[in-house]
């Protein structure tokens, strides 16, 4: 655990990718099997079920440092972080145990005190905490409450893995992707091409594209470009493998079980097939013909993170995929074909199905590069978030490179509001006031209509947050009300009708764009101005 | 009428007619220490401590300046003045008032660990106490100053071996100093920023004995640092002064440090939880040293120290609000550091 420990406490203040890649490597050429296989696993976002409730860890730590609730409570809002604070608030180990457990014995045990009583889990967890230091109990938290944020990509770690075991870095990637138990994996077969008979629904890694910073002349002749939609949804892939379907989402979710209406998928498509596309929601209306019409982001929200879906979640807001490219083919990975030729064999898959809730997403035809500079304009009343540009002869790569695939986003919508409340950061900006509520003018009154707490420089964040220590008029708990005075440009992506919010509306990504200086507070957009956007862009 | 007031322009003893640490011009002003918060320009008349006087000069420009030693009383139009070592900075010093019965402390920035530099702080028996919190949640327990000592050498030498040259970013008057001391020990070259280089000559010009630094000028090379010590201020974090300083790794020094979120933000390479001012720990010892019956809580945590002093310690106590610090956020010297030359 130790060693472990280290490693976290490194990666998080490591500000140079290289050092991080060189502490990863040294753990994973030194640590124990089976801490490298719970290693990648707890940094992919894989970890035991939690064994005790926050509250209870709460209550222990309580008990231990004999501090008043409140005043554990306000060092939590400092801190940010949970795991943290009880490591920082108990009081110091008394005999330090050099001989600590490995991190995989720590996480068996976790295991088997699942099914114990209340009163093992604490005498365990408690015991545990007055034998360790600092790092190794701030680790030990983590670990029981998951959420490991430790500053490093699953790239960098698969990066670190590659220089180890001296294998690709697709290879490895796809490895650690899809549905693997930690608990009876070894580190040989996670990081050698794990074969796909023995796991029939494993994902590929997903090629992901850069944002192209300017019109794209520099490319080269149209003619070796497929122009598409950036469909506004969530990427997905769809496996047909050993006679079972399987969808997964970007962030490594199987997400087979909440979306039925794809589930027939699974007779239709031929087996061994992989297709890499966008999940979205389907606009009712085309739902009677042969090809539909996507709808907004904010009706696909509806149904993300719904496990159960009722008959009419279903009606309100069917769902459909729109296939982007073909990764396996008769159950051959195809990822090396140029693209062309991955896209003409996915055009005949497709073809033989006979369903208007899987569809090719078209390719644009242009001939000038300024043609679809026009085209992308009209990205938002298409449902889609702007373009994406292929190499026609490019091959399926892992993880986001620069160079074949491009994204062409249209430029976010904005709104000049003022900024009324502000509250501070959690994690890294703990002692500054970072998150802020921004208002449009309805006549006399302010309306507030968002909230937005990036888009900021270091520097210009400690500006805004002096600004706030000196003009603050109330305080509520953590917030503080300020002078309607800072004007900034808040950017979003999408815009919905909401009951939950005053303003009438809810945004989608928010953040700010730029700080208005040369602005005054009643140069603002009007709550009108706000509603002339939902009616426009709103679904 | 008690005998100090919180005013406009900051705390005031009527009976004596001065301010301590006044944030506004005033006519008669006591000056804790030369940190920017609470040395502030404009006043016609200073009092502080000796060792105060050659930074004093150097921020606040010609002034009109007397200086006391420690425990030496003064008497101002009848109430009684005297200064105490706080041990926060060379110089740092609490002040006592006294008038009749009513005995006022005014700490400043103190901390109770003896750094071997500022004085080893000293309780003050009071009514009064009006006591800084800039780190007054349990959460800000320190380690002690040996075994960080032992973590940055060791830290300075494995950068050594890897041809890098250590920065450490540190407050320019206080912590600055008290690195240098740390790593002399090394016996590896040592070299400051323009602002920790000017505060040194402050200090040496009041006969404070330090380390041999060099000024980082024009005319430094990069072979030269290679592999040494560099001490600059907070200010200097992530811009372009530090690309003349080669292949490097960087520190924070700062009580801020013991929150990984602020390490992060810091985009440094590493934090070390050095700070000048009482941990939680020492905040509650100091307060019980000096025992008052009043206790008015300035800088940083001021609620939630003052809650806890009332309803665990069942002391009577306040918050106050100042402008010393900026709230939670320990700015000290950033503010002079920028204007200060290169
Ligand atoms: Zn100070
Ligand atoms: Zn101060």
């Amino acid at each position: 655990m130790k060693s472990f420990a280290a490693l976290v406490v490194k990666l998080g203040d490591s500000s140079k990718t290289n050092d991080k890649l060189e502490a990863l490597a040294n753990y994973f050429t030194l640590a124990p099997d089976s801490d490298r296989v719970w290693t990648v696993a707890i940094f992919s976002g894989r970890r035991p079920k939690r064994f005790i409730n926050t509250r209870q860890m709460t209550d222990w730590a309580l008990e231990l440092s004999g501090l008043p609730r409140w005043l554990f409570e306000e060092s939590y809002h400092t801190v940010g972080d949970l795991a943290e604070t009880i490591a920082l608030l108990l009081p110091a180990a008394s005999i330090i145990n050099n001989n600590e457990q490995s991190l995989s014995a720590i996480i068996n045990n976790f295991i088997e005190l699942q099914t114990a009583d209340d009163n093992s889990k604490k005498i365990y967890v408690t015991q545990q905490w007055l034998q360790m230091d600092y790092h190794s109990r701030f680790v030990f938290n983590k670990l029981i409450t998951g959420g490991f944020r430790i500053g490093v990509s699953q790239q960098l770690m698969v990066k670190a893995l590659a220089k180890v075991t001296l294998q690709s870095a697709s290879a490895i990637a796809f490895g650690i992707s899809g549905r693997w138990d930690p608990a009876v994996t070894s580190f040989a077969r996670l990081t050698s091409s794990a074969s796909v008979s023995e796991d029939p629904g494993k994902p590929y890694p997903f090629y992901l594209a850069h944002q192209l910073a300017e019109i794209p002349e520099a490319l080269g002749p149209t003619e070796d470009w497929q122009a598409e939609w950036k469909w506004d949804g969530i990427r997905g892939q769809i496996i047909k493998r050993q006679d079972q379907l399987f969808i997964w989402s970007r962030g490594e979710e199987l997400m087979t079980d909440r979306f039925p209406e794809l589930h027939f998928l699974q007779r239709v498509l031929p087996d061994g097939v992989v297709i890499d596309g966008e999940l979205v929601a389907v606009d009712n209306r085309s739902l009677s013909e042969k090809i539909f019409t996507p709808a907004a982001f904010a009706v696909l929200q509806t149904r993300i993170g719904r496990k159960q879906v009722s008959k009419k979640i279903l009606a309100d807001a069917p769902v459909g995929f729109i296939a982007y490219d073909l990764l396996e083919d008769a159950g051959k990975d195809c990822r090396n074909h140029p693209l062309s030729a991955r896209r003409r064999r996915l055009e005949e898959i497709l073809s033989t199905m006979d369903s208007n809730r899987i569809q090719l997403s078209p390719a644009i035809s242009f001939s000038h590069w300024q043609e679809l500079v026009d085209i992308r304009k009209q990205s938002r009343s298409m449902h889609s978030e702007g373009l994406m540009l292929k190499r026609k002869d490019s091959i399926y790569q892992v993880g986001r490179k620069t160079g074949d695939w491009w994204k062409w986003k249209i430029d976010p919508l904005t709104i000049d509001a003022v900024m009324i409340y502000a509250q501070k950061g959690h994690g890294r900006r703990s002692n500054l006031y970072t998150d802020y509520t921004f208002a449009v003018r309805d006549g006399e009154r302010l309306v507030p209509f968002t909230k937005a707490y990036s888009g900021l420089t270091d520097k210009e964040f400690a500006e805004v947050d002096a600004f706030v220590k000196r003009n603050s008029l109330e305080k509520f708990g953590p917030v503080r009300t300020v002078k309607p005075e800072l004007v900034f440009e808040i950017a979003f992506e999408g815009i919905a009708a909401s009951k939950r919010h005053k303003s009438g509306v809810a945004l989608r990504f928010p953040r700010m764009n730029r700080w208005r200086k040369d602005k005054k507070p009643e140069e603002i957009n009007t709550l009108e101005d706000l509603l002339a956007l939902l009616s426009l862009y709103g679904q | 009428m008690s005998l100090i007031q919180f005013t406009e322009k900051g705390l005031y003893c009527a009976k004596g007619d001065f301010y301590i640490d006044p944030w506004r011009p005033v006519d008669r002003a006591i000056i804790t220490h030369a940190h920017s918060d609470h040395a502030r320009p404009g006043s016609k008349r200073y009092l502080s401590h000796h060792l105060s006087k050659g930074m004093l000069q150097q921020r606040l420009g010609t002034i009109s300046l007397q200086t006391i030693g420690w425990n030496e009383p003064l008497a101002i139009h009848g109430v009684k003045v005297s200064l105490h070592p706080a041990g926060h900075i060379i110089g740092s010093s609490m002040v006592r008032v006294a008038y009749k019965d009513e005995v006022w402390l005014i700490t400043g920035d103190y901390k109770l660990e003896d750094d071997g530099l500022s004085g080893a702080w000293e309780p003050v028996l009071c009514t009064h106490m009006v006591t800084e919190c800039t780190f007054g949640l349990p959460v800000y327990t320190w380690q002690p100053q040996q075994d960080l000592y032992r973590q940055m050498q060791q830290w300075t030498l494995e950068n050594q071996s890897n041809k890098q040259c250590t920065v450490f970013f540190a407050y320019s008057l206080g912590k600055a100093q008290r690195i240098m001391h740390a790593l002399a020990p090394l016996q590896i070259p040592m070299y400051a920023h323009g602002a920790v280089y000017n505060a040194n000559e402050a200090l040496q010009s009041n006969g404070i004995a330090l380390p041999q630094v060099k000024h980082i000028d024009a005319h430094t090379t990069k072979k030269e640092l290679a592999s040494a010590i560099i001490i600059a201020p907070p200010s200097a974090v992530g811009t372009p002064w530090l690309r003349r300083l080669g292949d490097r790794q960087e520190a924070a020094c700062s009580g801020w440090m013991q929150v990984r979120g602020n390490r992060r933000r810091q985009h440094v390479d590493k934090g070390f939880v050095l700070s000048d001012h009482a941990d939680w720990p020492s905040l509650l010892q100091a307060v019980e040293a000096c025992n008052p019956t009043h206790a008015y809580t300035t800088h940083g945590f001021t609620e939630s120290f003052s809650r806890y002093l009332r309803e665990e310690k069942k002391l009577w106590s306040e918050a106050v609000k100042t402008q010393f610090g900026t709230e939670e956020d320990d700015q000290h010297i950033t503010e002079s550091d920028k204007t200060a030359a290169i």
